[in-house]
């Protein structure tokens, strides 16, 4: 079995966002990036899947800028066995991004694809999604458990009255989960051999995929800011405050 | 052209979100239909026709929709589409998992979880977790948007009696199987919807000492959050939690306990109208959102906040 994991380069989750004074977008220059948090989940899962032994091969492939060449790296240093890396030089939407990993995925022809439920920086979690559409796959979104079986997938999602479990076929997409599994970090020569292992570079060109923007972006504002607080000095003044000032009580 | 909602329910009655999701489909058009996919979703179909702003209802049977599979779902939303300008649901874990797979297969940006409504075409969202909204504009026929329910008030749910017409079920699916649902039942409110929520954090230490926030909602007929930490570390269920990728709550009074108020955290809460923050570290961000913050050791402040309500006669309800 072959699984394909994409990984998306975003703003580290630490990082303060500040938005641009032109309200053209957020500021990106000199800030520090990261993988996209549940994206680390997904490598984690598709490596552990591989060292069970029902998987023989990891793919990374990240869709992004040169720079992203360091996310897809990352994930070879975690265990992925090569690396994918689709140039755009802009910022391009899901859906445009899924039709991209599709020519991947028939190119490819892996048995899975897994990757994070959300980026964090656009927030728009679509891209599994519409990837399993265009595909006409099966979905398992929002994962937090997999059991791999012999000819599909049991997978345990996270949904909003608490925990359903679904039966997918293979192949499917998968996304997954912050808690799915506890990401590894890479050892010192694991980051060494990551060096060696071979990443492809597409370009979009090459894969003859629309990218243009469908929504135009307007402005991009601070969120309204909270009038300052204020700190109470024990547990008598809060409730009174709350009765009478605050009136929530 | 019209709007078409898609409802969530559980067969039997319509999921609270879904009236939130048609007053901001009103704002986008006034002819707003709602789809009803199920299995033996009269009920369903006969509250939903009561909703004023509702012109329409569709309601389509068939036991392929019993557990609202996306595979299924999808094809029946595309046989319809033709007729609509917008297709819209609630962007909670429903909507979130549904509407992706209706925009590709109609090639079709889809915008996310919108928080406020500009025109026809143009919507507001939140991005990096709440710490900047964006204003955007849908360039294609048709828009596929998913709404943030707590961002709009719900519909009124009677007065109207709008038209229930019955529709044909599409193609099923044999790639996926639903085996179960682990559904957490409360008599509390829900999360989601509740006038006040407690939630609880790391620093709560102990899933046993969640009882402290159990016995404040109980005081206070909250609802009970936690943040990321406290559900990773296992003190409680996933259902409770707030955040980013969890659930967006605006309540009247959050209260935050034990919570330090990472970003993630924030993104879920910070639109609470009063926000009240016990925790023991003083530079703790949480106190930066908060209109009151109580530095204190939780294990001696909740007790004593649980003492000083029980004085009180007058909480409301």
């Amino acid at each position: 079995m072959k699984i394909l994991v994409a990984v998306k380069r975003v703003i580290d989750y630490n990082v303060q966002i500040r938005v641009k004074e032109d309200n053209s977008g957020v500021v990106t220059d000199n800030v520090k990036m990261s993988t996209n948090p549940p994206d680390d989940n997904a490598i984690e899962e598709a490596v552990k899947i591989k060292e069970s032994g029902k998987a023989k091969e990891v793919v990374a492939v990240s869709v992004g800028e040169e720079k992203a060449q360091e996310t897809v790296r990352k994930a070879l240093a975690v265990g992925a066995d090569r690396g994918i890396l689709v140039k755009v030089d802009r910022v391009i939407e899901p859906l445009a991004v899924s039709k991209i990993l599709k020519k991947i995925v028939e190119k490819e022809k892996p048995d899975l694809v897994f990757m994070g439920k959300q980026a964090i920086d656009d927030d728009c979690n679509q891209t599994g999604q519409m990837l399993a559409a265009l595909l006409n796959w099966p979905q398992a979104t929002f994962a937090s458990k997999i059991e791999v079986k012999e000819k599909s997938l049991e997978v345990t999602r996270e949904v909003d009255e608490g925990l359903e479990t679904i039966e997918v076929n293979i192949p499917a997409i998968v996304t997954c989960d912050l808690r799915l599994n506890e990401p590894r970090y890479a050892s010192l020569p694991n980051i060494m051999k990551a060096k060696k292992k071979p990443i492809e570079q597409i370009s979009t060109g090459d894969l003859g995929v629309d990218v243009k923007s469908r929504i135009e972006q307007i402005k991009v504002e601070e969120p309204p800011k909270r009038k300052a607080g204020i700190k109470v000095a024990s547990v008598e003044e809060l409730v009174q405050k709350l009765k009478n000032e605050a009136k929530v009580i | 052209m019209s709007v078409l909602l898609i409802a969530e329910h559980n067969n039997k009655e319509i999921k609270p979100f879904t009236l939130n999701a048609i007053s901001a489909a009103s704002q986008i058009n006034e002819d707003v239909h709602v789809l009803v996919i199920g299995l033996n979703s009269e009920e369903v179909a006969k509250s939903i026709s009561q909703v004023p702003n509702v012109k329409k209802v569709i309601n389509i049977n068939n036991p392929i929709y019993e557990n609202y599979l996306a595979e299924n779902y999808t094809s029946v939303i595309i046989k319809l589409s033709g007729n609509y300008s917008h297709i819209v649901c609630s962007a909670n874990t429903f909507g979130k998992n549904l509407m992706p797979r209706v925009a590709a297969l109609l090639d079709v940006s889809q915008i996310s979880d919108i928080t406020k409504v500009i025109s026809e075409d143009t919507f507001q969202r939140p991005i990096y977790a709440g710490n900047a909204f964006a204003t955007v504009k849908s360039n294609d026929k048709i828009k596929c948007v998913t709404i943030r329910p707590t961002s709009f008030d719900p519909a009124p749910t009677s007065g109207g009696s709008a038209e229930i017409q019955n529709g044909d079920a599409a193609e099923a699916t044999e790639i996926t199987k639903f085996i179960k649902k682990e559904e957490i039942k409360s008599d509390r409110p829900e999360l989601g919807t509740a006038r006040v929520v407690v939630s609880g954090g790391r620093g709560m230490q102990s899933g046993e000492n969640f009882k402290l926030i159990t016995a404040v909602a109980d005081k206070l007929n909250a609802a009970i959050g936690a943040s990321r930490a406290a559900v990773d570390a296992g003190y409680i269920t996933n259902d409770h939690q707030v955040g980013q990728t969890g659930k967006v709550v605006v309540p009247d009074l959050y209260i935050a306990v034990g919570i330090s108020g990472a970003i993630q955290h924030l993104a879920g809460m910070k639109e609470s109208k009063v926000i009240v923050a016990i925790n023991k570290d003083g530079e703790a961000p949480i106190f930066s959102v908060a209109d009151y913050g109580l530095e204190a050791d939780l294990f001696d402040a909740l007790p004593k906040f649980l003492e000083e309500l029980n004085k009180l006669n007058t909480i409301q309800k």
